[in-house]
Order: C-alpha cells, then structure tokens, then sequence
C-alpha cells in the first residue's frame, strides 16, 4: 500500500514538473513569434522576386525593386530583441533554432550581415532585367540556406 | 555423453563457420569491369547525382572548393560517429592508387582494397544499383580532381560496432540492388528511378531504419528521425509533401521551397550537388518522387 502511495506521489510530482517545464516564459515566446513574422515577411518578399526569376510571373522592374527594398529594411533589423538566450529548441517548443546559434553568436551575426549585403546587392541591380536579378537572388539564397545549415534543426 | 559433446562442438562449429561465412566481404567479379573505359565528361554529371560532395568536401566548403575531396565532415549516428574520410586522388592520403576494380568494390560492394568492410554511412547501399559504365565515368572524372593531403580520421565507433566484421551482417540482411518502386513506369520515372535509387540516395535519409540500422522498404521516403541530431527529416511522399514537380525541380535547383522557405540542415549541401544537374535530371527526379507509394 505505501508503495502504491509512494508511486503515485512520484507520478504526481513528474507531471508537475513537466508542466513546469513545458510553461514557457512569455518574453521567450512573443521573441520567437517576432522573429517567425520576421522570416514570414522574408519569404513573402523573396517569394515576388522569386517567381520572376522562375517564371511563375512576369518581370517588373518597380516591383522587383521594391520587393528587395524591402529585404533590404526586413534584414537590415536589429537582432538586439529576437534572439534573447535561452530561445533555442533545446529549452523551448516550437521553434527549430539551435543552441549553436548562443555557441556561435559571432558568426550567426556575420552570416545574418552576409544576408543584409546580398541583399543590398539584389536592390542595386534589382531594376536591370531578369538576368541580373536571377543572379543576385541566387546570392541571397546562398546566404539564407547557409544560416539554415548551421542553426535551424530540420 | 561423449558422443553428446561432439555433436554439440560440431554444431558450433558449423554456426562460427555459417557465420564466418555470413560476414564474408564478397566483392565484384575479378573481370567486371573488364574492357570498360571511363568518360570522364560524363562522369561530372554522375559525381554530382551521387552527391560525393555533399559528405567529402571539407566541412564549409563552397564553391570549387567543393571539388576537394579531403573528408573531415563528421557524422553522429546511433552507432557512433562516422567521419568521411579523403577521397581525392592523392596516392598517399587519398584513393588515387586505385584501380576501376578497387573502387568499384568500394561504390558496389562496400568492400576496401585491403578486403574490409565499409560502414554503410557509405551509401553503397544506393550505389549498389549503379551501372557499371558509370562506376567507370565517375572515377576517371574524380581522378581529375585536386587531390588532397588531409590524413583520414577514424571513425569513432564504440564496440560491437567497432567490429568491421559484422558489417557483412547487415550486407547480408539489407544490400540488395532490386528497384524499390516498381510498376509501370514512364520513361522519364524510369531515368528518376535510377538517379534516387541509384545515385542520389535520398532515402538513405528520407527512409525511416529499423535497429540493425537497415532501410525500411514499407516506409519508403517516408520521413525518419534526424540521424545527426534533432528534429525530423521529412516524408516526401505524396501523403506529405504537395508540391507540384516543377516546385520540387525548382527547390533542388535554387534552395527555395514554394513557399520561398530555403533549404537547410544537410538539405542544403544536397541542394548545391543538385543544383549542378540539368534541367532534364531534375524534373526526372521530380517525376520519381510524385510517383512514390504514399505513406503517413
């Protein structure tokens, strides 16, 4: 009989802490759903040049440029706020960034500025036909999948 | 009682022969490739399906330096870490002493030129089902390639699986070259066929495995835990993945899903072996994984 207590007893305290340790903290959560806009904003920009490029559409200078104008504001954020320590997929449910990110934060930072200057590049030429923008939208490919690799869990 | 034992010593006897036999390494025929002469043009589009690359460039490596096949990359696994060792054609670090018979046992039969077995984190559990004349091509491409004076590492591997021996075990259980997806088959599905099953080896990692570590065929492409860390690699399979085959043709050319998500994880170095193929190899492959069996 004492046993059967003492493993309820243990079985109630386990659930209480797995619920502890499933409540998130709210700061936590609202950084990752601000950073998840951010990428959401990402692909929906990167999604006007792309179907130029893949020709699902058809090529306009003025839209392309704006498109990567506005690639260039969303990558040009600051990362002060979205990625506060302890956001990784290690410690928090629903998000797929990686502990590696905190591990390496300088070369996140560098990997995030080679993304701002890709598309900067992308914005430059952006207005000069569709096979200047194929190019550039290569690079920023590039430079999106390369933080990928490293620091999102697939 | 006595006739009893002996009986029984030769029981075992004949079970660590059965055994020894089992895990024999069972290399090509002697004269298999006898007559066959490499291209090495058409060898650089064999080494990109195969996607050599994608595990034995050095870790990070971009551009041409993808062409230098020092190893170094490392691989967690269940068994262990696996760490790709040098495949450049330096005589001394790399293959290039090799003979198209050394490196076909190799690509085939997972058998070294010393008679060992390979660990099947070389997929030549894929590579099985290569035809002999693009053995022959994609070595005399690699020959051609800048060699590398990188040692190998070893792998790191705890005991049982420290015995390479028991690798013929698994050979035993799971290296067979028939096709996977059967039926009737478009020419283009057919060309796909052979450039999954074959080369590109995509369900070495889109395949869940059983605990032996061997593929399991009924869950074909079906998604599976991440090998090397967390998360899942996804079902591609027509139950999960609703992509047109211009979109997955697109994504494995660019990096970018339909949605302009991009690719990442070991996707992303997969993506940069098959955006060097042609348009015609990529909507193949699209053809083939929109006829796969669909699986929850």
């Amino acid at each position: 009989m004492a046993l059967v207590r003492l493993a309820t007893a243990a079985a109630v305290m386990a659930a209480t802490l797995g619920v502890t340790a499933a409540a998130a903290d709210p700061a936590i959560e609202a950084a990752i759903r601000a950073r998840k806009a951010q990428f959401q904003l990402y692909a929906f920009h990167a999604g006007v040049v792309g179907g130029m490029v893949q020709g699902n559409r058809p090529y306009d200078a003025a839209a392309a440029k704006a498109a990567a104008d506005n690639l260039v504001a969303l990558s040009g954020l600051s990362r002060m706020f979205q990625w506060p320590e302890g956001s990784a997929n290690d410690t928090v449910e629903g998000t797929r960034a990686l502990p590696a990110i905190w591990a390496n934060f300088d070369d996140f930072t560098a990997k995030h500025e080679a993304l701002h200057a890709a598309t900067v590049a992308l914005a430059a030429v952006a207005g000069d036909g569709l096979d200047a923008l194929r190019g550039a939208m290569g690079a920023v490919g590039g430079a999106c999948s390369a933080c990928h690799q490293a620091y999102r869990a697939p | 009682m006595r006739r009893v034992l002996s009986l029984l010593a030769l029981l075992g006897a004949a079970a660590a022969a059965a055994g020894w036999w089992v895990t024999a390494p069972r290399p090509l025929e002697p004269r298999a490739f006898a007559g066959l002469q490499g291209d090495a043009a058409r060898g650089e589009r064999i080494f990109w399906a195969a996607g050599c690359a994608s595990c034995h460039a050095a870790p990070g490596a971009t551009g041409e330096a993808r062409l230098v096949l020092a190893g170094g990359r490392r691989f967690a696994s269940a068994f262990g870490t696996f760490v790709a060792p040098n495949i450049s054609p330096d005589p001394a670090q790399g293959i290039g002493g090799w003979t198209l018979a050394e490196f076909g046992n190799a690509m085939l039969r997972g058998v070294a030129p010393d008679g060992r077995h390979y660990y099947p984190a070389f997929p030549y559990g894929s590579y099985v089902r290569m035809r002999l004349q693009d053995v022959a091509d994609l070595k005399a491409f690699m020959d051609g390639l800048p060699a590398a004076e990188t040692p190998s590492k070893p792998h790191e591997i705890a005991f049982p699986f420290s015995i390479r021996r028991a690798v013929g075990v698994w050979k035993y259980l799971y290296l067979d070259d028939a096709w996977v997806l059967s039926g009737d088959l478009t020419p283009q599905e057919t060309e796909g066929r052979y450039l999954v099953e074959a080369l590109t080896h995509c369900a070495e990692c889109h395949t869940p495995r059983d605990a032996l570590g061997g593929l399991d065929r009924s869950r074909w492409m079906a998604g599976a835990p991440n090998p090397s860390g967390p998360g899942r690699i996804p079902n591609i399979t027509p139950a999960r993945l609703r992509w047109s085959a211009a979109e997955i043709a697109a994504y494995l050319q660019t990096g970018f899903t339909p949605e302009f998500d991009t690719a990442g994880g070991s996707m992303a170095d997969v993506v940069k072996s098959t955006a060097m193929l042609t348009d015609a190899d990529r909507a193949a492959i699209a053809a083939y994984v929109k006829r796969l069996a669909p699986a929850e």
